[in-house]
């Protein structure tokens, strides 16, 4: 008899990633719609340090397995520490966030345990009539949506795209409880050990966790105009995305390309200066909370997506848009007000 | 170092995808159908690998599909690859992500042994990224996903650099392994006259179930843990506003986005929200 519901956080740099919070919040509804519990297993060197917060932003219980080698993120240990935890406790449904970390770890799960796994979900619902886990997600380049079940196999997997909902309000009021596991000196060995990290060169935010994305595409012409979404990025902390075009044309960097093609993208607020909004594109970045696209075309697809819109001339429009935004100094620093 | 395998998939040019408003099935009649765009990073990256052996590596390329799937295993021959394999029969028709590993799996212990697996990160049409890791799970082989470059391969081990988020890490592993390799890797070359003539004339192998001597409970869609209950076009719209300059100036229809930026109490880097 397979019982509750699982989410995997997610430990980076020695404190619990914010992705954690989003697929506790995922599994939260999931558990309430089921009147089951949630539990909440993080892997890592410091997260026990952190389990309550997991409790504060929804999470039952939170089993904690926390060792030095543990600290990076290294596949065999990890599969083997989840198989043994889910032989022992047998949830009904787990789900991870589709991170690198997810995306590599839950297929590994998935082939050991003889599980289904539903990839990059961007929904997640119970089926009334049958208790299933019914798991959406877009295919095709994001041209058409597919709901899947498992019937049969437990748990019923699935990974959910980063930034697909927002994480609960913190609640410090509420209760649950931490859970130590422990380590078996056997399960930490690895095939693959890392020997060191590069940090990506930019000192800006890592664009899959951006709050802002900024995108520029083929409307802004010219290399020397792209460097205007530079500066629109840093007025409003935010990351550079681009469409593929953009990229084509050399203006940025592949690392910043959004879409199928890219990245894929989530920010609470999406700024599309000169995109039309290919399918490819839209892919990259349809589930952000915020769209705002600007666009000399009327008829773009990227306007059927968009919460606002405005239709012009980027070459006016991004001058009095940065004018507007850029006081003198630092960027908005004019005025402490309240206002 | 001996022998590569390399894993391609045959998927409909994207953008085209049609489906049929009855049945919501996929119109695949008339599709154009290309080899995964980042399938061809993997066959690049050990048709490099091959060139710059000291002794004789062979690449083979195995593919799973319907048999016109054969077109895009020739596609990786005329960039280099040395032979062909086809996994194709009913009995894989239908496959999820678990039954199309469990069959490559098979199906490449069937061939031999090799000292390194291929494949693109994802495909364009299904986009699970799934079916990579777990071949190597099967196999029971180190897995190495989002690798952007293959810096070293001495001996049986070999290091890699894994684009993840926030930066590229750099990890070590012995061979036999499997990796999964994103665009950065290289840039793939276009397949020479020379190399379409060969590819023409290659004898890619059709391998079914019985060859590879699967379990047929764990092929096709009887061995498929995941079932599509429907698919349906999304809804590509939101109530959004649009503002023109045709007839508001171009001040009117910045202060609105101005305006919406403030309600959004977007912070900025200095963890001040925009006022």
């Amino acid at each position: 008899m397979t019982r509750g519901v699982w989410v995997l956080g997610e430990e980076r740099g020695g404190t619990v990633h914010p992705v954690s919070y989003e697929v506790v919040a995922w599994g939260r509804s999931l558990a309430d719609s089921l009147g089951e519990d949630l539990t909440c297993v993080i892997l890592g060197e410091h997260a026990g340090g952190q389990a309550q917060e997991l409790v504060y932003r929804g999470a039952d219980t939170v089993r904690v397995v926390g060792h030095p080698k543990l600290a990076v993120f290294r596949v065999d240990p990890f599969a083997r520490i989840m198989s043994r935890l889910i032989a022992e406790h047998c949830p009904e449904i787990l789900l991870a966030a589709a991170t690198t970390m997810g995306r590599t770890l839950m297929p590994v799960l998935a082939a050991k345990l003889h599980l289904g796994l539903t990839a990059d979900c961007t929904g997640l619902e119970i089926d009334s009539k049958e208790r299933l886990l019914l798991q959406t997600r877009p295919a095709i380049g994001g041209n058409v949506m597919a709901t899947i079940k498992t019937p049969q196999h437990r748990p019923q997997m699935a990974t959910v795209r980063p930034r697909s909902r927002q994480p609960l309000p913190r609640d410090p009021s509420r209760k649950g409880k931490v859970v130590a596991e422990s380590v078996d000196p056997d399960e930490l060995h690895s095939r693959v050990t890392s020997i060191g990290f590069r940090p990506d060169r930019t000192s800006e935010v890592p664009i899959q966790d951006a709050n802002v994305v900024v995108a520029g595409g083929r409307g802004l012409k010219d290399a020397r105009t792209f460097k205007q979404i530079f500066a629109l990025a840093q007025c409003l902390g935010g990351a550079v995305g681009a469409s593929r075009a953009a990229v084509d044309q050399g203006w940025v960097p592949y690392s910043h390309q959004i879409g199928l093609s890219g990245k894929s993208v989530a920010p609470r607020l999406y700024l599309a200066l000169g995109i039309s909004g290919s399918a490819n594109h839209l892919a990259g970045m349809s589930a952000s909370e915020v769209i705002v696209a600007v666009n000399n075309d009327p008829e773009a697809n990227i306007f059927k997506v968009a919460d606002f819109g405005i239709v012009g001339d980027i070459a006016e429009i991004l001058p009095a848009l940065l004018a507007r935004l850029a006081r003198p100094g630092k960027p908005g620093s004019s005025k402490e007000g309240h206002g | 170092m001996n022998r590569i395998l390399v894993m391609v998939k045959q998927v409909p040019a994207t953008e085209n995808v049609r489906l049929d408003a009855q049945t919501g099935t996929m119109i695949r009649a008339g599709l154009e159908t290309v080899i995964n765009p980042l399938d061809l990073y993997a066959v690049e990256e050990a048709v490099r690998l091959k060139e710059a052996a000291d002794s004789d590596l062979r690449v083979d390329v195995l593919s799973m599909g319907p048999p016109q799937a054969s077109e895009a295993v020739r596609e990786a021959i005329a960039m280099g690859c040395d032979h062909g394999f086809l996994l194709c029969g009913q009995e894989f028709a239908g496959a999820d992500t678990w039954a199309t590993a469990y069959a490559l799996a098979r199906g490449i212990a069937t061939l031999g042994v090799f000292d390194l697996i291929l494949c693109g990160e994802r495909a364009t049409d299904g986009e699970t990224g799934q079916v990579g890791p777990m071949v190597g799970t099967f196999l029971d082989l180190p897995v190495l996903t989002y690798v952007s470059r293959i810096e070293q391969i001495e001996g049986r081990a070999l290091v890699a650099h894994r684009a993840v988020e926030g930066g590229c890490e750099v990890v070590r592993t012995s061979l036999p392994a499997l990796l999964s390799v994103v665009k950065e890797i290289n840039e793939p070359r276009l397949p020479t006259l020379a190399g379409k003539k060969r590819a023409r004339r290659a004898d890619v192998a059709v391998l079914g179930a019985r060859e590879i001597g699967a379990d047929q409970q764990c092929l096709g869609l009887t061995g498929s843990p995941t079932r599509v209950v429907k698919v349906f076009y999304p809804t590509l719209t939101r109530t959004g506003r649009i503002v023109s300059t045709e007839t508001e100036s171009v001040d009117a229809c910045v202060s609105e986005l101005v305006d919406l930026l403030k309600s959004l109490a977007i912070r900025e880097e200095g963890g001040r929200e925009l006022k």
